[in-house]
């Protein structure tokens, strides 16, 4: 028996791929794989030959006519005699503007909630808990549909503003809260407001570079400089200076009731209010869970480590605990992105014109190109959470554990 | 979710290989039910009542189409499709006909493979608006917020007529009519736009109809009719003369009342004898019984008696014939001979 250390060589007989463990698993993998492309080969010829049959074909010639119809937010110039192909780009943007508006709102929401469960304060910790199990338990398509329900029943329609005694009127005369989304001032830009601009991004600029000096300060000289104060001081002085200085250039348009809705300022639909609003609140609901078991995962001696030096506990968590926690919170973090992004496709529900509502929504249903449009739908998602993914792993690889 | 169904539709009609093209009547035959599809509720012409039964007008066809084939007007399984899963579902097979309020377009009749085999419904696109608002044209409503339903042609028609006039709107794209109506009701739009026939549908469903009016703007011309798939062209001439043969007994003045009687034996017109199938053999080229059409007449009535029953001038939706009245008496309603 000691051919299996030392084995003849030159004799390989066909029944080795089978009886010799060096073989047999290749072999299997190399079934394995003839049977799946043959699996995708049948569904392939046969969708092919179906379509033929009907007398169909497969064409992505629609993409470049006119789409006919309109939709109501988009980010980028469209009408309706726009191509098929322009339409599907505003849907990527705002299945973009949605997925980072909500993911942004997730983090924060998740990160507060996910700490607050492990509060001394037992009301606070039943709270989070509670907050937790219902928005996690229940799907999220009803989650849209209850926001946008409450949404459009509690807040007055523009209907309601007119007239000399309305049942509403605007918050401080700047803001319009309707049922059909909120309206807010919009500022217009007027001449030497780029300097002001230029000044507000050099001074958040300012900022980072202040509170470096100061961590540099804390690290290197053990000088604990304050950074909170000084780090507004520099966000608002310079730019409301240049701002006078400069003989006030940028003005602000206030929405105001023209017809049926209010016209100018700046309209977030309450579509996107809605879908953002719920995508957050549940897809938070998990990260609270992600960022709890982040926190759990440091060992309690660091706590108890950093509370001998001296430090108080807010600082323990942000300077301790928070850092290591990122470690084991990031790979289960870019799946809740992910996951927003992908749920993100409920958006026709309440109306919001998504890439699933305009590529895979209308423009399929005026063309009848489904095979086409579902796949360039499958192709778009797949490069969105791709790019998501990448980007947060390059994030996980600056915070991770560095081996030396 | 929508798109899972969608793809998986699309399997389906990858594996079901064949089925889709090949006879369509052997099929229904050999299942004993006809698979109708039909909105998912539109009062009058698709929805259903107290007791969970489908009734309306495009329910009446398709029980007509299954008396002819089955005998049995019950033996009819109603697939509700929104505007957007209609066509994949008959693409895919899933469904036998399509009888739901739809658009005969050219596009839809010669790019998506499918064959309209007649029209049961001549409309056009309306808008309603709430009475308060004190509206009266449609070209008033610029800067409006106009609730839609999506997947229609109704979406290209708006887009079309505010563009024609330059005036400019707010579209609120929604999937059925049912997800419309709250909408509308609570003012998070101030119009709402589909078929004049489905405008009248929804309002009678209201609680105060007369807070509402219908503009008297007509912006499109849509013949709904039933639709079948290309390429099974005995199936589709099934269905083509199961709805003339409705349109052609009002026209002769065979109600469901009277077809027994009349059927008993051959009367003194010889096209009512054709027509009933006691005299000729049109049920035979057909590849259905003789009696098919008296009992498609009836499952439900003939086409009159279908339109006065679910849509017409005495149920609470309250559509005039208008258009949809014989050509004798001012319409387009015309069937071809039973000959």
């Amino acid at each position: 028996m000691s051919t299996i250390s030392d084995p003849p060589s030159g004799s390989f007989q066909l029944s080795m791929l089978i009886n010799d463990t060096r073989y047999r698993s290749y072999t299997f993998q190399f079934i394995a794989l003839i049977l799946l492309i043959l699996a995708f080969g049948y569904l392939g010829s046969n969708l092919l030959a179906n379509l033929k049959a009907a007398g169909l074909n497969i064409s992505y010639q629609f993409l470049g006519e006119p789409a006919g119809y309109d939709i109501n937010q988009t980010l980028i110039p469209y009408t309706s005699q726009s191509t098929h192909w322009q339409a599907s780009l505003v849907g990527v943007l705002n299945t973009l503007l949605v997925a980072f508006l909500g993911c942004l709102m997730a983090t924060v929401i998740g990160v507060v909630v996910g700490v607050l469960r492990l509060s001394d304060n037992w009301l606070v910790r039943q709270l989070m808990s509670i907050y937790v199990e219902i928005f996690r338990n229940v799907p999220v398509l009803i989650w849209i549909l209850i926001i946008m329900a409450v949404f459009i029943a509690v807040l007055p329609q523009p209907r309601d503003f007119r007239g000399e005694d309305a049942e509403a009127s605007m918050v401080l005369g700047m803001f319009a809260f309707t049922g059909r989304g909120f309206y807010t001032p919009a500022p217009i830009f007027g001449v030497g407001s780029g300097f002001v601009v230029a000044v507000f991004l050099a001074s958040i600029a300012g900022i980072f570079a202040f509170r470096n000096y100061a961590k540099k300060a804390l690290y290197e000289r053990g000088r604990l400089i304050p950074t909170f104060w000084p780090s507004v001081a520099i966000f608002f002085i310079p730019s409301i200076l240049a701002y006078f200085i400069l003989g006030r250039p940028i003005s602000l348009e206030y929405p105001e009731l023209k017809g049926f809705n209010f016209q100018g300022g700046i309209f977030m639909r309450n579509s996107l209010i809605a879908l953002w609003f719920a995508l957050s609140i549940y897809t938070a609901a998990f990260i609270a869970e992600n960022v709890r078991a982040g926190i759990l995962a440091v060992s309690k001696g660091q706590t108890e480590a950093a509370a001998s030096l001296g430090l108080r506990p807010g600082r323990i968590m942000n300077l301790v605990v928070l850092p290591q926690a990122l470690r084991v919170i990031i790979p289960p973090l870019i799946s809740q992105y992910l996951n927003l992004t992908k749920n993100s496709s409920l958006a026709i529900a309440v109306g919001y014109m998504d890439l699933t509502g305009t590529l895979g929504g209308i423009t399929l249903n005026q063309t009848g190109r489904a095979i086409e449009a579902i796949f360039l739908l499958m192709l778009f998602y797949l490069a969105i959470s791709l790019a998501i993914s990448a980007i947060m792993n390059v994030y996980n690889n600056a915070v991770k554990l560095k081996e030396r | 979710m929508k798109k899972l169904a969608i793809l998986g539709a699309m399997t389906a009609a990858g594996l079901s290989a064949g089925v889709a093209s090949a006879a369509t009547l052997d099929d229904v035959k050999a299942r004993g039910k006809l698979n109708c599809g039909v909105t998912t509720g539109l009062v009058g012409f698709a929805a259903p009542n107290a007791n969970g039964e489908w009734e309306g007008f495009d329910v009446g066809v398709c029980r007509a189409v299954a008396a002819a084939v089955l005998g049995d007007p019950t033996a009819v399984e109603f697939v509700p499709t929104t505007g957007k899963t209609r066509f994949t579902a008959l693409a895919s097979g899933e469904i036998d006909m399509l009888a739901r309020n739809t658009t005969w377009t050219f596009s839809r009749d010669v790019d998506l493979g499918f064959e309209f085999v007649g029209i049961n419904y001549y409309d056009g696109q309306g808008f309603m608006v709430p009475k308060e608002l004190g509206v009266s044209s449609a070209k008033e409503l610029d800067g409006a917020t106009v609730c839609i339903q999506t997947g229609t042609t109704t979406e290209l028609n708006l887009a079309d007529f505010f563009r024609a006039n330059n005036i400019s709107y707010e579209p609120v794209p929604i999937e059925t009519n049912a997800e419309a109506q709250p909408l509308y009701l609570e003012g998070a739009c101030d119009v709402y736009t589909t078929d004049a026939s489905g405008l009248a549908a929804t309002r009678a469903a209201f609680e105060n109809p007369g807070d509402h009016v219908v503009l008297p703007e007509i912006i499109s011309k849509e013949p709904l009719g039933p639709l079948v798939r290309h390429g099974d062209n005995q199936w589709g001439d099934i269905v083509r003369w199961s709805l003339n043969a409705l349109i052609a007994a009002e026209e002769l003045g065979v109600t469901s009342a009277n077809v027994a009687e009349m059927s008993a034996a051959a009367g003194s017109n010889p096209e009512i004898n054709r027509l009933l199938g006691t005299e000729g053999t049109l049920g035979e080229m057909l590849g259905l019984e003789a009696d098919w059409a008296v009992k498609a007449i009836s499952a439900g009535g003939n086409y009159g008696e279908l339109f006065e029953k679910n849509i017409g001038e005495n149920t609470p939706i309250g559509l005039a014939r208008g258009l949809n009245a014989q050509w004798t008496e001012g319409g387009l309603l015309y069937s071809p001979p039973f000959r």
